[in-house]
Protein backbone atom coordinates (compact mmCIF):
# COMPACT_ATOMS: atom_id res chain seq x y z
CA UNK A 1 0.00 0.00 0.00
CA UNK A 2 1.75 3.17 -0.89
CA UNK A 3 2.19 6.05 1.14
CA UNK A 4 0.48 9.44 0.17
CA UNK A 5 -0.20 12.57 1.79
CA UNK A 6 -3.72 11.31 2.85
CA UNK A 7 -1.92 9.10 5.52
CA UNK A 8 0.01 11.60 6.33
CA UNK A 9 -2.49 13.96 6.85
CA UNK A 10 -4.27 11.41 8.62
CA UNK A 11 -0.88 10.57 10.79
CA UNK A 12 -0.96 14.09 11.56
CA UNK A 13 -4.13 14.68 13.17
CA UNK A 14 -4.04 11.20 14.79
CA UNK A 15 -1.35 12.15 16.94
CA UNK A 16 -2.58 15.75 17.70
CA UNK A 17 -6.20 14.03 19.02
CA UNK A 18 -3.94 11.96 20.98
CA UNK A 19 -1.75 14.28 22.12
CA UNK A 20 -4.55 16.42 23.29
CA UNK A 21 -6.63 14.24 25.15
CA UNK A 22 -3.76 12.64 26.90
CA UNK A 23 -2.67 16.67 28.12
CA UNK A 24 -6.27 17.51 28.73
CA UNK A 25 -6.74 14.46 31.16
CA UNK A 26 -3.33 14.69 32.51
CA UNK A 27 -1.89 17.48 35.12
CA UNK A 28 -3.75 18.38 37.89
CA UNK A 29 -4.45 21.54 36.88
CA UNK A 30 -8.92 21.47 36.63
CA UNK A 31 -9.29 24.55 34.27
CA UNK A 32 -6.40 23.90 32.07
CA UNK A 33 -7.65 20.23 31.44
CA UNK A 34 -11.29 21.64 30.71
CA UNK A 35 -9.13 24.30 28.53
CA UNK A 36 -7.63 21.63 26.74
CA UNK A 37 -10.79 19.60 26.18
CA UNK A 38 -12.66 22.41 24.34
CA UNK A 39 -9.52 22.34 22.05
CA UNK A 40 -10.01 18.52 21.97
CA UNK A 41 -14.09 19.20 20.77
CA UNK A 42 -12.39 21.77 18.04
CA UNK A 43 -10.48 19.24 16.92
CA UNK A 44 -12.66 16.45 16.76
CA UNK A 45 -14.81 18.31 14.76
CA UNK A 46 -12.06 18.70 12.22
CA UNK A 47 -11.55 15.57 11.53
CA UNK A 48 -15.30 14.68 11.66
CA UNK A 49 -15.04 17.08 8.12
CA UNK A 50 -11.66 15.18 7.08
CA UNK A 51 -13.85 11.77 7.45
CA UNK A 52 -16.31 13.02 4.95
CA UNK A 53 -19.04 13.88 7.55
CA UNK A 54 -20.28 17.62 7.56
CA UNK A 55 -23.04 16.88 9.70
CA UNK A 56 -20.92 15.63 12.55
CA UNK A 57 -18.62 18.20 12.19
CA UNK A 58 -21.37 20.68 12.51
CA UNK A 59 -22.90 18.94 15.58
CA UNK A 60 -18.75 18.42 17.07
CA UNK A 61 -18.43 22.36 16.46
CA UNK A 62 -21.56 23.35 18.28
CA UNK A 63 -21.93 21.18 20.94
CA UNK A 64 -18.21 19.43 21.75
CA UNK A 65 -16.23 22.76 21.28
CA UNK A 66 -18.57 25.37 22.46
CA UNK A 67 -21.60 23.73 25.11
CA UNK A 68 -19.20 21.32 26.88
CA UNK A 69 -16.51 23.66 27.34
CA UNK A 70 -19.19 26.10 28.80
CA UNK A 71 -20.75 23.87 31.08
CA UNK A 72 -17.63 22.28 32.29
CA UNK A 73 -16.49 25.95 33.05
CA UNK A 74 -19.47 26.68 35.05
CA UNK A 75 -19.08 23.80 37.08
CA UNK A 76 -15.42 24.95 37.92
CA UNK A 77 -17.04 28.95 38.52
CA UNK A 78 -17.67 29.32 42.15
CA UNK A 79 -14.81 27.08 43.82
CA UNK A 80 -11.52 28.04 45.12
CA UNK A 81 -8.62 28.72 42.65
CA UNK A 82 -7.05 25.73 45.24
CA UNK A 83 -10.06 23.76 44.93
CA UNK A 84 -9.37 23.13 41.40
CA UNK A 85 -6.73 20.56 41.58
CA UNK A 86 -7.87 16.90 40.19
CA UNK A 87 -7.84 14.29 42.68
CA UNK A 88 -4.94 11.22 42.73
CA UNK A 89 -6.55 7.91 42.34
CA UNK A 90 -4.58 5.20 43.62
CA UNK A 91 -2.16 3.99 41.10
CA UNK A 92 -4.02 0.25 41.34
CA UNK A 93 -7.19 1.94 40.10
CA UNK A 94 -5.00 3.88 37.26
CA UNK A 95 -3.15 0.96 36.06
CA UNK A 96 -6.90 -1.27 35.97
CA UNK A 97 -8.76 1.98 33.85
CA UNK A 98 -5.90 1.91 31.60
CA UNK A 99 -5.70 -1.62 30.58
CA UNK A 100 -9.92 -1.25 30.61
CA UNK A 101 -9.51 1.63 28.05
CA UNK A 102 -6.75 -0.51 26.13
CA UNK A 103 -9.25 -3.77 26.12
CA UNK A 104 -11.86 -1.03 24.59
CA UNK A 105 -9.98 0.49 22.11
CA UNK A 106 -8.81 -2.95 20.65
CA UNK A 107 -12.20 -4.22 20.60
CA UNK A 108 -13.56 -1.23 18.47
CA UNK A 109 -10.43 -1.60 16.39
CA UNK A 110 -11.24 -5.40 15.46
CA UNK A 111 -14.80 -4.85 15.19
CA UNK A 112 -14.27 -2.03 12.82
CA UNK A 113 -11.91 -3.74 10.63
CA UNK A 114 -13.80 -6.52 10.64
CA UNK A 115 -16.82 -4.63 9.43
CA UNK A 116 -15.10 -2.78 6.90
CA UNK A 117 -13.08 -6.23 5.17
CA UNK A 118 -15.69 -8.53 5.62
CA UNK A 119 -18.65 -8.71 2.57
CA UNK A 120 -21.46 -9.15 5.28
CA UNK A 121 -24.51 -8.03 3.05
CA UNK A 122 -25.63 -5.23 1.80
CA UNK A 123 -24.66 -1.55 3.99
CA UNK A 124 -27.46 0.24 5.13
CA UNK A 125 -26.26 3.15 3.21
CA UNK A 126 -27.18 1.46 0.14
CA UNK A 127 -30.95 1.40 1.39
CA UNK A 128 -31.03 4.91 2.77
CA UNK A 129 -30.02 6.05 -0.74
CA UNK A 130 -32.36 3.86 -2.55
CA UNK A 131 -35.14 5.12 -0.93
CA UNK A 132 -34.38 8.52 -0.58
CA UNK A 133 -36.64 9.87 -2.90
CA UNK A 134 -39.85 8.88 -1.08
CA UNK A 135 -38.37 10.30 1.95
CA UNK A 136 -39.30 14.00 1.19
CA UNK A 137 -35.78 15.04 1.77
CA UNK A 138 -32.44 15.04 -0.33
CA UNK A 139 -29.54 15.05 2.49
CA UNK A 140 -29.19 11.35 3.39
CA UNK A 141 -28.50 11.66 6.79
CA UNK A 142 -32.17 13.58 7.85
CA UNK A 143 -33.51 11.13 5.82
CA UNK A 144 -32.50 8.59 8.13
CA UNK A 145 -33.04 10.50 11.32
CA UNK A 146 -36.39 12.24 10.41
CA UNK A 147 -37.90 9.60 8.44
CA UNK A 148 -36.29 5.67 8.03
CA UNK A 149 -35.51 5.86 11.83
CA UNK A 150 -37.48 8.34 13.15
CA UNK A 151 -38.75 6.40 16.41
CA UNK A 152 -34.92 6.46 17.03
CA UNK A 153 -35.33 10.24 17.32
CA UNK A 154 -38.73 10.40 18.93
CA UNK A 155 -36.84 8.22 21.38
CA UNK A 156 -33.68 10.50 22.00
CA UNK A 157 -35.64 13.75 22.49
CA UNK A 158 -37.39 11.70 24.88
CA UNK A 159 -34.06 11.21 26.62
CA UNK A 160 -33.14 14.57 26.23
CA UNK A 161 -36.74 16.00 28.27
CA UNK A 162 -36.02 13.25 30.87
CA UNK A 163 -32.13 14.47 31.48
CA UNK A 164 -33.80 18.61 31.76
CA UNK A 165 -36.53 17.13 33.79
CA UNK A 166 -34.27 15.72 36.22
CA UNK A 167 -31.87 19.02 35.91
CA UNK A 168 -34.81 21.11 36.73
CA UNK A 169 -35.67 19.28 40.09
CA UNK A 170 -32.65 19.78 41.25
CA UNK A 171 -32.79 23.08 42.36
CA UNK A 172 -32.46 26.79 41.61
CA UNK A 173 -30.91 27.85 38.72
CA UNK A 174 -26.91 29.10 39.18
CA UNK A 175 -26.60 32.73 39.91
CA UNK A 176 -26.52 34.92 36.89
CA UNK A 177 -22.99 36.74 35.74
CA UNK A 178 -23.09 40.39 36.13
CA UNK A 179 -23.34 43.09 33.90
CA UNK A 180 -20.76 42.98 31.35
CA UNK A 181 -17.35 45.05 30.18
CA UNK A 182 -17.94 46.84 27.19
CA UNK A 183 -15.65 44.54 25.11
CA UNK A 184 -17.88 41.55 25.92
CA UNK A 185 -20.91 43.17 25.51
CA UNK A 186 -20.22 44.27 22.25
CA UNK A 187 -19.71 40.34 21.48
CA UNK A 188 -22.66 38.87 22.48
CA UNK A 189 -24.48 41.74 20.48
CA UNK A 190 -23.40 40.64 17.52
CA UNK A 191 -22.59 37.09 17.82
CA UNK A 192 -26.08 36.20 19.48
CA UNK A 193 -28.32 37.09 16.79
CA UNK A 194 -25.58 35.42 14.23
CA UNK A 195 -25.87 32.41 16.15
CA UNK A 196 -29.71 32.65 15.54
CA UNK A 197 -29.59 33.20 11.70
CA UNK A 198 -27.22 30.42 11.08
CA UNK A 199 -29.62 28.17 13.28
CA UNK A 200 -32.48 29.07 11.21
CA UNK A 201 -30.47 28.96 8.37
CA UNK A 202 -28.96 25.19 8.92
CA UNK A 203 -32.28 24.22 9.96
CA UNK A 204 -33.45 25.35 6.37
CA UNK A 205 -30.78 23.80 4.30
CA UNK A 206 -30.89 20.71 6.96
CA UNK A 207 -33.31 18.72 3.82
CA UNK A 208 -31.25 18.99 1.04
CA UNK A 209 -27.41 19.50 2.58
CA UNK A 210 -25.83 18.47 5.93
CA UNK A 211 -27.48 20.42 8.89
CA UNK A 212 -30.51 19.73 10.64
CA UNK A 213 -32.44 20.03 13.98
CA UNK A 214 -29.67 19.12 16.41
CA UNK A 215 -27.51 21.13 15.09
CA UNK A 216 -29.63 24.07 14.80
CA UNK A 217 -30.87 23.40 18.20
CA UNK A 218 -27.06 23.61 19.34
CA UNK A 219 -26.24 26.65 17.81
CA UNK A 220 -29.63 28.03 19.91
CA UNK A 221 -28.47 26.89 22.88
CA UNK A 222 -25.39 28.67 21.93
CA UNK A 223 -26.74 31.57 21.63
CA UNK A 224 -28.54 31.07 25.29
CA UNK A 225 -25.01 30.77 26.71
CA UNK A 226 -23.88 33.90 25.19
CA UNK A 227 -26.75 35.88 26.14
CA UNK A 228 -25.98 34.50 29.18
CA UNK A 229 -22.42 35.07 29.69
CA UNK A 230 -23.76 38.78 28.86
CA UNK A 231 -25.80 38.75 31.91
CA UNK A 232 -29.14 37.69 30.98
CA UNK A 233 -31.10 36.84 34.29
CA UNK A 234 -34.32 34.18 33.80
CA UNK A 235 -36.61 36.83 34.11
CA UNK A 236 -35.79 37.40 30.46
CA UNK A 237 -36.89 33.93 29.43
CA UNK A 238 -39.70 33.59 28.01
CA UNK A 239 -42.80 32.89 30.57
CA UNK A 240 -42.63 29.80 32.03
CA UNK A 241 -46.17 28.25 30.44
CA UNK A 242 -44.41 28.47 27.36
CA UNK A 243 -41.10 27.38 28.17
CA UNK A 244 -42.75 24.07 28.81
CA UNK A 245 -44.32 24.15 25.68
CA UNK A 246 -41.00 24.69 23.52
CA UNK A 247 -39.63 21.86 26.09
CA UNK A 248 -42.09 18.82 25.00
CA UNK A 249 -42.68 20.91 21.31
CA UNK A 250 -40.27 17.92 19.40
CA UNK A 251 -42.04 15.37 21.29
CA UNK A 252 -45.23 16.74 20.90
CA UNK A 253 -44.88 17.28 17.14
CA UNK A 254 -43.55 14.00 16.51
CA UNK A 255 -46.66 12.23 18.00
CA UNK A 256 -48.60 14.44 15.78
CA UNK A 257 -46.90 13.42 13.01
CA UNK A 258 -47.17 10.16 14.11
CA UNK A 259 -50.45 9.99 14.44
CA UNK A 260 -51.58 12.04 11.91
CA UNK A 261 -50.22 8.66 9.70
CA UNK A 262 -52.53 6.17 11.83
CA UNK A 263 -56.06 7.69 10.69
CA UNK A 264 -55.01 7.66 6.78
CA UNK A 265 -54.62 3.75 7.52
CA UNK A 266 -50.80 3.94 7.82
CA UNK A 267 -48.11 2.30 10.52
CA UNK A 268 -47.20 5.13 13.38
CA UNK A 269 -44.64 7.46 12.09
CA UNK A 270 -45.29 6.00 7.86
CA UNK A 271 -46.00 9.71 7.10
CA UNK A 272 -48.23 9.81 4.00
CA UNK A 273 -47.14 10.05 0.34
CA UNK A 274 -46.37 13.89 -0.61
CA UNK A 275 -46.25 15.00 3.27
CA UNK A 276 -43.20 13.67 4.20
CA UNK A 277 -41.01 16.62 3.61
CA UNK A 278 -43.35 19.04 5.34
CA UNK A 279 -44.12 17.24 8.14
CA UNK A 280 -40.20 16.51 8.55
CA UNK A 281 -39.77 20.37 8.30
CA UNK A 282 -42.26 21.05 11.07
CA UNK A 283 -41.07 18.26 12.67
CA UNK A 284 -37.62 19.66 12.86
CA UNK A 285 -38.61 23.01 13.89
CA UNK A 286 -40.16 21.80 16.65
CA UNK A 287 -37.07 20.13 17.73
CA UNK A 288 -35.12 22.45 17.36
CA UNK A 289 -36.68 24.88 19.87
CA UNK A 290 -36.74 21.59 22.39
CA UNK A 291 -33.22 21.12 22.42
CA UNK A 292 -32.40 24.62 22.41
CA UNK A 293 -34.20 25.28 25.78
CA UNK A 294 -33.16 21.71 26.80
CA UNK A 295 -29.32 22.93 26.47
CA UNK A 296 -30.18 26.17 27.44
CA UNK A 297 -31.63 24.94 30.63
CA UNK A 298 -28.66 22.67 31.37
CA UNK A 299 -26.45 25.50 31.41
CA UNK A 300 -28.76 27.50 33.17
CA UNK A 301 -28.01 24.95 35.83
CA UNK A 302 -31.76 24.77 37.44
CA UNK A 303 -35.27 26.08 37.60
CA UNK A 304 -35.32 29.39 36.38
CA UNK A 305 -35.67 31.93 39.27
CA UNK A 306 -39.22 33.03 38.32
CA UNK A 307 -40.65 29.52 38.66
CA UNK A 308 -43.32 28.58 41.15
CA UNK A 309 -41.85 27.99 44.46
CA UNK A 310 -42.72 24.23 44.66
CA UNK A 311 -40.30 23.21 41.43
CA UNK A 312 -37.26 25.21 43.17
CA UNK A 313 -36.03 23.55 46.20
CA UNK A 314 -33.13 24.92 47.84
CA UNK A 315 -31.57 28.12 46.47
CA UNK A 316 -27.99 27.51 45.07
CA UNK A 317 -25.66 30.71 46.55
CA UNK B 1 -5.08 31.52 -14.42
CA UNK B 2 -7.29 32.11 -11.82
CA UNK B 3 -6.41 28.90 -10.38
CA UNK B 4 -2.79 29.73 -10.56
CA UNK B 5 -3.52 32.94 -8.74
CA UNK B 6 -5.68 31.02 -5.81
CA UNK B 7 -2.96 29.03 -5.68
CA UNK B 8 -0.57 31.66 -4.73
CA UNK B 9 -2.53 33.23 -2.28
CA UNK B 10 -3.07 30.03 -0.77
CA UNK B 11 1.18 29.71 -0.49
CA UNK B 12 1.38 33.34 0.87
CA UNK B 13 -1.21 32.43 3.45
CA UNK B 14 0.38 29.39 4.64
CA UNK B 15 3.69 31.69 5.22
CA UNK B 16 1.39 33.84 7.68
CA UNK B 17 0.43 30.46 9.75
CA UNK B 18 3.77 29.89 10.55
CA UNK B 19 4.91 33.14 10.94
CA UNK B 20 1.86 33.14 13.30
CA UNK B 21 3.32 29.98 15.17
CA UNK B 22 6.56 30.74 15.13
CA UNK B 23 5.88 33.63 16.80
CA UNK B 24 3.88 32.22 19.23
CA UNK B 25 6.60 29.92 20.27
CA UNK B 26 9.58 32.31 20.77
CA UNK B 27 7.85 35.33 21.84
CA UNK B 28 8.27 35.74 25.62
CA UNK B 29 5.00 36.50 27.27
CA UNK B 30 1.53 36.02 26.58
CA UNK B 31 0.26 39.74 25.30
CA UNK B 32 3.19 39.47 22.95
CA UNK B 33 2.00 36.02 22.24
CA UNK B 34 -1.26 37.28 21.14
CA UNK B 35 -0.28 39.93 18.92
CA UNK B 36 1.63 37.05 16.99
CA UNK B 37 -1.70 34.48 16.83
CA UNK B 38 -4.28 37.37 16.32
CA UNK B 39 -3.10 39.12 13.52
CA UNK B 40 -0.87 36.80 11.61
CA UNK B 41 -3.26 34.25 11.52
CA UNK B 42 -6.16 36.77 10.36
CA UNK B 43 -4.18 38.25 7.76
CA UNK B 44 -3.03 34.19 6.57
CA UNK B 45 -6.70 33.40 7.22
CA UNK B 46 -7.99 36.49 4.75
CA UNK B 47 -5.16 35.65 2.33
CA UNK B 48 -6.79 31.86 2.01
CA UNK B 49 -9.95 33.51 1.71
CA UNK B 50 -9.42 35.20 -1.07
CA UNK B 51 -7.34 31.74 -2.67
CA UNK B 52 -10.13 29.90 -2.11
CA UNK B 53 -13.07 32.86 -3.88
CA UNK B 54 -10.91 32.21 -6.76
CA UNK B 55 -10.39 28.31 -7.12
CA UNK B 56 -14.01 27.36 -5.50
CA UNK B 57 -15.78 29.36 -8.51
CA UNK B 58 -19.37 30.73 -7.83
CA UNK B 59 -20.42 33.85 -6.09
CA UNK B 60 -22.28 32.50 -2.91
CA UNK B 61 -19.26 30.48 -1.97
CA UNK B 62 -17.39 33.51 -2.36
CA UNK B 63 -19.87 35.35 0.21
CA UNK B 64 -19.57 32.84 2.57
CA UNK B 65 -16.10 32.90 2.73
CA UNK B 66 -15.85 36.48 3.01
CA UNK B 67 -18.69 36.23 6.06
CA UNK B 68 -16.37 33.59 7.80
CA UNK B 69 -13.20 35.79 7.46
CA UNK B 70 -15.02 39.02 8.64
CA UNK B 71 -16.59 37.26 11.36
CA UNK B 72 -13.17 35.66 12.66
CA UNK B 73 -11.13 38.78 12.35
CA UNK B 74 -14.28 40.53 14.23
CA UNK B 75 -14.43 37.59 16.80
CA UNK B 76 -11.03 37.29 17.36
CA UNK B 77 -9.84 41.18 17.94
CA UNK B 78 -12.46 40.68 20.80
CA UNK B 79 -11.03 37.45 22.03
CA UNK B 80 -7.39 38.96 22.29
CA UNK B 81 -8.38 41.57 24.01
CA UNK B 82 -10.23 39.88 26.25
CA UNK B 83 -7.80 37.11 27.04
CA UNK B 84 -4.92 39.81 27.41
CA UNK B 85 -7.08 41.47 30.19
CA UNK B 86 -7.65 38.33 31.83
CA UNK B 87 -3.98 37.93 31.76
CA UNK B 88 -3.67 41.33 32.91
CA UNK B 89 -5.59 40.64 36.17
CA UNK B 90 -4.23 37.44 36.90
CA UNK B 91 -0.95 39.35 37.15
CA UNK B 92 -2.02 42.06 39.45
CA UNK B 93 -4.02 39.28 41.80
CA UNK B 94 -0.80 37.28 42.53
CA UNK C 1 1.37 22.10 -14.02
CA UNK C 2 1.00 20.90 -10.52
CA UNK C 3 -2.51 19.37 -10.18
CA UNK C 4 -4.66 21.41 -7.96
CA UNK C 5 -5.70 18.30 -5.77
CA UNK C 6 -1.96 17.82 -4.24
CA UNK C 7 -1.68 21.31 -3.77
CA UNK C 8 -4.48 21.56 -1.48
CA UNK C 9 -3.50 18.43 0.34
CA UNK C 10 -0.15 19.60 0.69
CA UNK C 11 -1.29 23.12 1.79
CA UNK C 12 -3.47 21.59 4.31
CA UNK C 13 -0.54 19.02 5.39
CA UNK C 14 1.71 22.54 6.03
CA UNK C 15 -0.84 24.14 7.83
CA UNK C 16 -1.44 21.02 10.26
CA UNK C 17 2.10 21.05 10.76
CA UNK C 18 1.66 24.48 11.94
CA UNK C 19 -0.79 24.29 13.90
CA UNK C 20 0.81 21.54 15.92
CA UNK C 21 3.71 23.56 16.59
CA UNK C 22 1.75 26.75 17.85
CA UNK C 23 0.07 23.72 19.88
CA UNK C 24 3.17 22.79 21.74
CA UNK C 25 2.61 26.40 23.43
CA UNK C 26 -0.12 25.59 24.27
CA UNK C 27 0.94 22.50 26.13
CA UNK C 28 3.88 24.09 27.79
CA UNK C 29 3.17 27.36 28.54
CA UNK C 30 3.15 28.23 31.80
CA UNK C 31 -0.35 30.45 32.21
CA UNK C 32 -3.69 29.86 31.66
CA UNK C 33 -3.95 32.22 29.15
CA UNK C 34 -1.46 30.16 27.30
CA UNK C 35 -3.57 27.77 26.99
CA UNK C 36 -6.46 29.84 25.75
CA UNK C 37 -4.34 30.29 22.90
CA UNK C 38 -4.47 27.17 21.85
CA UNK C 39 -8.57 27.45 21.47
CA UNK C 40 -7.23 30.93 19.52
CA UNK C 41 -5.45 29.06 17.70
CA UNK C 42 -7.47 25.95 16.81
CA UNK C 43 -10.63 28.52 16.13
CA UNK C 44 -8.79 30.13 13.12
CA UNK C 45 -6.26 27.68 11.80
CA UNK C 46 -9.38 25.43 12.10
CA UNK C 47 -11.59 27.38 9.97
CA UNK C 48 -8.35 27.50 7.44
CA UNK C 49 -8.19 23.91 7.55
CA UNK C 50 -12.13 23.65 7.33
CA UNK C 51 -11.50 25.54 4.01
CA UNK C 52 -9.19 23.62 2.64
CA UNK C 53 -10.50 20.25 2.84
CA UNK C 54 -14.04 21.68 1.75
CA UNK C 55 -12.06 22.61 -1.66
CA UNK C 56 -10.36 19.12 -1.62
CA UNK C 57 -12.84 17.16 -0.93
CA UNK C 58 -15.44 18.73 -3.05
CA UNK C 59 -17.57 19.13 0.26
CA UNK C 60 -19.38 22.76 -0.13
CA UNK C 61 -20.85 22.32 3.89
CA UNK C 62 -17.67 22.36 5.53
CA UNK C 63 -17.73 26.20 4.62
CA UNK C 64 -21.08 26.31 6.72
CA UNK C 65 -18.98 24.30 9.93
CA UNK C 66 -15.87 26.40 8.84
CA UNK C 67 -18.77 29.25 9.73
CA UNK C 68 -20.14 27.58 12.63
CA UNK C 69 -16.57 26.80 14.11
CA UNK C 70 -15.77 30.76 14.20
CA UNK C 71 -18.88 31.14 15.63
CA UNK C 72 -18.02 29.00 18.90
CA UNK C 73 -14.54 29.64 18.85
CA UNK C 74 -16.19 33.66 19.75
CA UNK C 75 -18.88 31.78 22.38
CA UNK C 76 -15.31 29.71 23.98
CA UNK C 77 -13.41 32.49 24.01
CA UNK C 78 -16.33 34.62 26.06
CA UNK C 79 -16.68 32.15 28.76
CA UNK C 80 -13.15 31.55 29.20
CA UNK C 81 -12.53 35.01 30.08
CA UNK C 82 -15.43 35.55 31.54
CA UNK C 83 -14.89 37.11 35.42
CA UNK C 84 -17.34 37.85 38.03
CA UNK C 85 -16.67 41.27 38.10
CA UNK C 86 -17.03 43.41 35.16
CA UNK C 87 -13.56 44.63 34.65
CA UNK C 88 -14.21 47.36 31.70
Amino acid sequence: MEITLWHLLDSLLAILLLGLAWSALSGTDLKRGVVLFMAFGLLLSLIWARLRAPDLALAEAAIGAGLSGALLLLALRDREKSENKAGQPMSLLRLATVLLMLLLAASFALAYVTAVTSNTGGRLAGLAFGNLEQSGVSNPVTAVLLNFRAYDTLLELAVLLAATLGILALGSERRPFRRPGVLLGALVTWISPLLVIVAGYLLWTGAHAPGGAFQAGALLAAAIVMLRLGGMTSEQLPHQLLQGWLLAGGIAAFMLAGYLATFHDLAFLQYPAGWAGLLILLIESAAMLSIALSLGLAYLGGSPSGWDERSSRGKRS
Amino acid sequence: MTELLGSLFILASLAFFAAGSIGLLRLPDVHARLHALTKADNLGLGLLVAGACLIGGHLLLALKLLLVWLLVMFASAIAANLIARHAMKDGEES
Amino acid sequence: MIDMDTLLLTAAVLLLVTLITGLVRALIGPSLQDRMLSIQLLGTGGVALLILLGLLLKIEALVDTALVLALLAAVAAAALTRRETPHD
